[in-house]
């Protein structure tokens, strides 16, 4: 159902690394739900819409209304690693 | 006194704190050195010292709040090792509605990692242990806020259920869980599974207990936009009989293959014992409930794979260093997610990826329209749908833990409920070789009042002793 | 294939970060140039458990903009999740909208456009590391402050021709922007940013060629020269039998340099699916009322008003309805002096405007009322255009009231018979040949005795009159 190939292909979407264990494991899983997911195919859904969202939710906007934003510490406090007052991180460009 | 603390459901608890019987800071004591004590692992935070209460209807009663709410400065980890540690700036609005109620916090509870699971073996934290029997789960994912309950060590707690995680550990653990209409209780501050389906709710000791504490968590929240009033207030429960009420049981579904025969019988037992009380009981048919678990585990992962996207190493949580930016997202993620998040991350991104949304996204979206007209349809004709919360009693630690798929079909009478977002209870029935069972009463939605009194007088009838539990847990 | 048959084909697709107060799915107050990381919160920063709410301003905005455009505004609206990784995006998903943009269709100028729809702004990220060279960055830093500015994205359908037009275009929708009070519209800050979708094909084909997305340019200039060379890039190209990749472009206006850039998501697959955290907006009819009370008169019907109630040109109209702001003066300057001929006051606010370069009017030393003196002095020949002219330029440079700058500097046209007979006199008398010349029909000299007359007048005379004195005097019909 899911082989090696879509298997990394999707992985990498996810932005997660899998070790070569992880990989044998996880695509015979991911084939096993898979299948079993399949089963909806016995479904007739024609006609039928999809539901997103459950139940109606009237005026869900918010005003625009300036409300007090985090003290910067506080903001980066949970950061892994912090420079000159913002979030560090890798740079995309430098790889 | 310990023992008559012990005792005391937490509405009980309140009055008497109301009344001058109890002191309140005896009575948190009480908790807060119980829950010091915990040998079942269902705490991952204790309180050192009573917090500032606030003077309400919760009278005080101290709250155990399953680790994936956020809690300003207390330690806030979803059951990952990607939240290690972290503590948040701000507090989930459900949490602060029972607080400003009066019902300070005693502890965070363990769970299965981002509420993923059905037995709190996928907890970073190690697993919880059911109070009955040691060597049992006590379900999931909200396991440390059932046995919590369920071994006294919290007089009553809050979890989440997406599909099943209130319902199902409070039928293991033969406690009361309620999971409210999609929409009634904030999700503002509840570490995201699968947004559409997520909803708060309690855990209890007793039905009286879940409808004090619901009464006191409802409500429209303006943080959270699909959120809604409750249209009018939750009662406390007095119904003793069930005259004039038509139960629905799903024939087909009940009678499947995988249900033990103790929970069968322990069923039959409350339909009996329903009828004793008045009620008409009438078979019915929920075709695509089979469908719903597949729709579920296509439309969970779904969303769970994008709300876990932002674990990424950036602004908090576990990083894993490397050199290059794609490196320290990968190695993080591989590093922080425990291997049934990463299963439901993989489903997730497979069935929305380019191709394939049609037939796995958008069918399993078709379904849940589906699945939501087949219960109005019979909400038309019968008041509740009555089901076992759980097809199994707890199973043993390690059980299924190789079967992934064994481990989904064990939400399948819960799921149809979350993907139609209606309201449900688990109330325990009985004993099946001395592991409790639970009983599913589900409503339209809104119906939670209705629902807490018919879960009231059938609590009463079925007489249900959980003290043999609370014994146990320190 | 020859040089001519080529034609682009250019499509624009515009990001504009509208000036609610507030972002657009948190209370969070726009950043404008504060330190780093204070205009943040649970929402904007992507904290667990955070939940995004739209700010019913920014629908409004986005409203304003699809009436504006003649778009068709969706009755129910929904956002969408965009999922791809990258550190100025703190939820590993940007919130925009798919398949239920707010707007839909519409026509501004001449040019279609194809949607309308609101998302929210990344964050900004601030490379560093050795050289301080983008390309040699190793580390980044993010700010927050800008995640979650509410944008409108408006996508042109592909119709543009040229990079003139399209820089042209893109002042129109700047000019309707600015009216509608929705953005600052500033390339320089960002506030306004382009990317460009080009592709060349044969003239007359309807086939499309392979685009190329040149991205974020940041000046109107900048666009229309990014434009030129990729046009002229993809043209080379295909003229040495060579293929057009379709890729991602950025361009250096320095270098005047196009280099690709890497892509953000190399499988560009976004799995966009509803966002679950937001129900669909619902635009009700009191949302649309109001947005169309709020509707300001538009550069489109501001330039028919100008042709039709004023009787400009086509040019005066479309250049003072373009740019609102030259207009706004047009306006005051008719208002300072409602007996003035419109069109002649047009002039005056080109000829002005032609002397600022890139200053605004309104922001000059000339102010509204004294334009419109001196063009009634004009008009009253009071001065003629020579003298209107000089005192022209010495306000654009100190200012000042134009009547005493006539009166300091002795500018009065010298006019009428009374004073200008005499002098017309003396100078067919100080010429007698020339005078002779006319007189047998000869018309060719009269300009050498114009140019005596107004050499003694000291230009201060009206050349017309003084060609019909000269006739009246020599009794030429």
């Amino acid at each position: 159902m899911i082989d090696r190939d879509e298997l990394l292909h999707v992985a990498r979407l996810a932005r997660l690394a899998l070790d070569e264990d992880e990989l044998q494991t996880t695509a015979a899983e991911l084939s096993s739900i898979l299948d079993h997911v399949a089963t909806i195919d016995e479904l007739d859904l024609e006609g039928i819409e999809p539901t997103a969202h459950i139940g109606d939710v009237e005026d869900s906007l918010r005003a625009d209304q300036v409300a007090r934003s985090l003290p910067r510490e506080v903001a980066l406090a949970p950061a892994p690693a912090i420079r000159d007052d913002g979030f560090l991180v890798p740079s995309p460009q430098g790889e | 006194m310990a023992d008559d603390i012990q005792a005391l459901s937490a509405a009980a608890a309140a009055a008497a704190i109301a009344d001058g019987g109890l002191a309140r800071a005896e009575l948190f004591e009480h908790y807060r050195a119980r829950a010091a004590a915990d040998e079942l692992n269902a705490f991952t935070w204790v309180a050192e010292d009573e917090p500032t209460v606030i003077n309400g209807p919760l009278g005080g009663v101290p709250l155990a709040v399953k680790d994936l709410f956020c809690t300003e400065g207390i330690p806030s980890q979803a059951g990952s090792k990607i939240l290690e540690r972290y503590c948040p700036p701000y507090t989930a609005t459900a949490v602060a509605n029972l607080a400003a109620a009066g019902a300070p916090l005693l502890g965070k509870t363990n769970q299965d990692e981002f509420a993923m699971g059905s037995s709190n073996e996928n907890s970073a934290y190690g697993p919880v242990l059911n109070p009955w029997d040691r060597s049992r789960v006590p379900g999931g994912s909200s396991g440390g806020s059932a046995a919590a309950v369920a071994a006294g060590l919290a007089p009553w707690a809050l979890g989440t259920d997406t599909g099943g995680s209130i319902r199902q550990p409070a039928s293991l653990c033969g406690i009361v869980g309620l999971k409210p209409t999609y929409g009634a209780v904030s999700r503002y501050g509840m570490i995201a599974f699968a947004s559409s389906l997520d909803s708060a709710g309690p855990l209890t000791r007793d039905v009286t207990d879940a409808a004090l504490f619901y009464r006191n968590l409802v409500g429209r929240d303006s943080a959270d936009a699909t959120s809604v009033a409750f249209p009018g207030p939750i009662d406390l429960p007095t119904s003793e009989r069930l005259d004039g009420i038509t139960l629905a049981v799903p024939t087909a579904l009940v009678d499947g293959e995988g249900i033990e025969a103790g929970v069968r019988e322990s069923f039959e037992a409350s339909l009996e014992t329903a009828r004793e009380l008045g009620a008409t009981i009438v078979g019915c048919e929920i075709p695509s409930a089979p469908y719903a678990l597949s729709a579920y585990y296509v439309i969970a992962p779904a969303e769970a794979s994008s709300n876990l996207a932002r674990f990424d190493g950036v602004r908090y949580g576990l990083r894993t260093e490397a050199s290059t930016l794609d490196a320290m997202y990968t190695q993080t993620r591989h590093d922080g997610f425990g291997a049934e998040v990463k299963r439901r991350i993989l489903i997730g991104t497979y069935a929305l990826s380019s191709g394939y949304y049609d037939a796995y996204y958008g069918r399993a979206q078709r379904v849940r329209t589906v699945v939501s007209r087949e219960l109005a349809e019979i909400f038309t004709k019968a008041d509740f749908i009555a089901t076992p919360t759980s097809p199994t009693v707890a199973f043993r630690l390690g059980e299924r833990t190789a079967d992934p798929l064994a481990m989904y079909l064990s939400d399948l009478f819960t799921i149809p409920m979350s993907l139609a977002g209606t309201p449900a209870i688990s109330i325990p029935s009985g004993l099946s070789e001395g592991l409790p069972v639970g009983l599913q009463i589900c409503g339209p939605a809104f119906s939670e009042n209705r629902i807490l009194d018919a879960a009231h007088a059938l609590e009463r009838a079925i007489g249900f002793d959980g003290a043999a539990a609370r014994s146990g847990g320190v | 294939m020859a040089k001519a048959e080529l034609e682009p084909v250019i499509g624009l697709e515009i990001h504009v970060q509208l000036r609610t107060a507030t972002k657009m799915f948190c209370g969070c107050a726009l950043g404008f140039g504060e330190p780093p990381n204070t205009r943040t919160c649970p929402v904007c920063l992507g904290l667990p458990g955070a939940l995004p709410v739209a700010n019913a301003e920014a629908i409004h905005y986005g409203l304003l903009i699809g009436l504006a455009l003649n778009s068709t505004l969706a009755p129910v609206s929904t956002f969408h999740r965009k999922n791809y990784f990258y550190p100025d995006l703190p939820k590993g998903y940007q919130i925009s909208q798919f398949d239920l943009p707010l707007c839909s269709g519409g026509k501004l100028g001449e040019v279609n456009i194809h949607r309308v729809h609101l998302e929210e702004d990344a964050a900004k990220l601030n490379h560093v590391g050795v050289g301080g060279r983008i390309d040699q960055a190793n580390s980044s830093i993010v700010d927050f402050n800008r995640g979650g500015t509410p944008l409108a994205e408006i996508v042109t359908e592909p119709e543009l021709s040229s990079a003139e037009q399209a820089g042209q275009w893109l002042r129109l929708l700047r000019t309707t922007l600015r009216t509608l009070g929705v953005s600052d519209v500033n390339m320089e800050e960002g506030s306004l940013r382009c990317d460009a979708n080009i592709s060349l094909r044969p003239a007359g084909s309807d086939q499309l060629g392979v685009k190329t997305e040149l991205k974020n340019m940041n000046s109107f200039r900048f666009i229309e020269r990014g434009i030129r060379a990729e046009v002229e890039r993809q043209r080379a190209l295909i003229e040495a039998g060579e293929e057009v990749v379709q890729e991602t472009l950025h361009f250096d206006p320095r270098s005047e340099a196009i280099t690709s850039l890497r892509s953000k998501e190399e499988a560009h697959d976004y799995r966009y699916f509803p966002e679950p955290d937001l129900p669909p907006v619902v635009i009700s009819e009191s949302m649309l009322s109001r947005a169309a009370a709020e509707l300001p008169e538009l550069p489109a019907a501001r330039e028919q008003r100008y042709i039709e109630q004023q009787s400009l040109s086509a040019e005066s109209a479309r250049m003072l309805a373009w740019r609102a702001e030259l207009g706004d003066y047009f306006d005051a300057v008719c208002e300072a002096d409602r007996s003035l001929d419109a069109q002649a006051a047009a002039n005056w606010v080109a000829e002005l405007q032609g002397r600022l370069g890139d200053q605004e009017a309104e922001d000059s030393k000339v102010s509204a009322s004294a334009l419109a003196q001196l063009a009634a002095l004009v008009a009253s020949s009071k001065i003629n255009q020579g003298g209107a002219r000089q005192v022209l330029d010495q306000l654009v440079n100190e200012g000042g009231e134009p009547a005493a700058i006539v009166a300091d500097q002795g500018l009065e046209a010298v006019g009428g018979a009374e004073q200008l007979a005499p002098i017309v006199a003396a100078a067919l008398e100080a010429n007698p040949e020339l005078t002779e010349r006319l007189r047998s029909g000869e018309m060719k000299p009269i300009g050498v005795i114009v140019g005596e007359v107004m050499k003694q007048t000291r230009g201060r005379a009206d050349g017309e009159q003084v060609t019909a004195l000269i006739r009246e005097q020599l009794g030429l019909s």
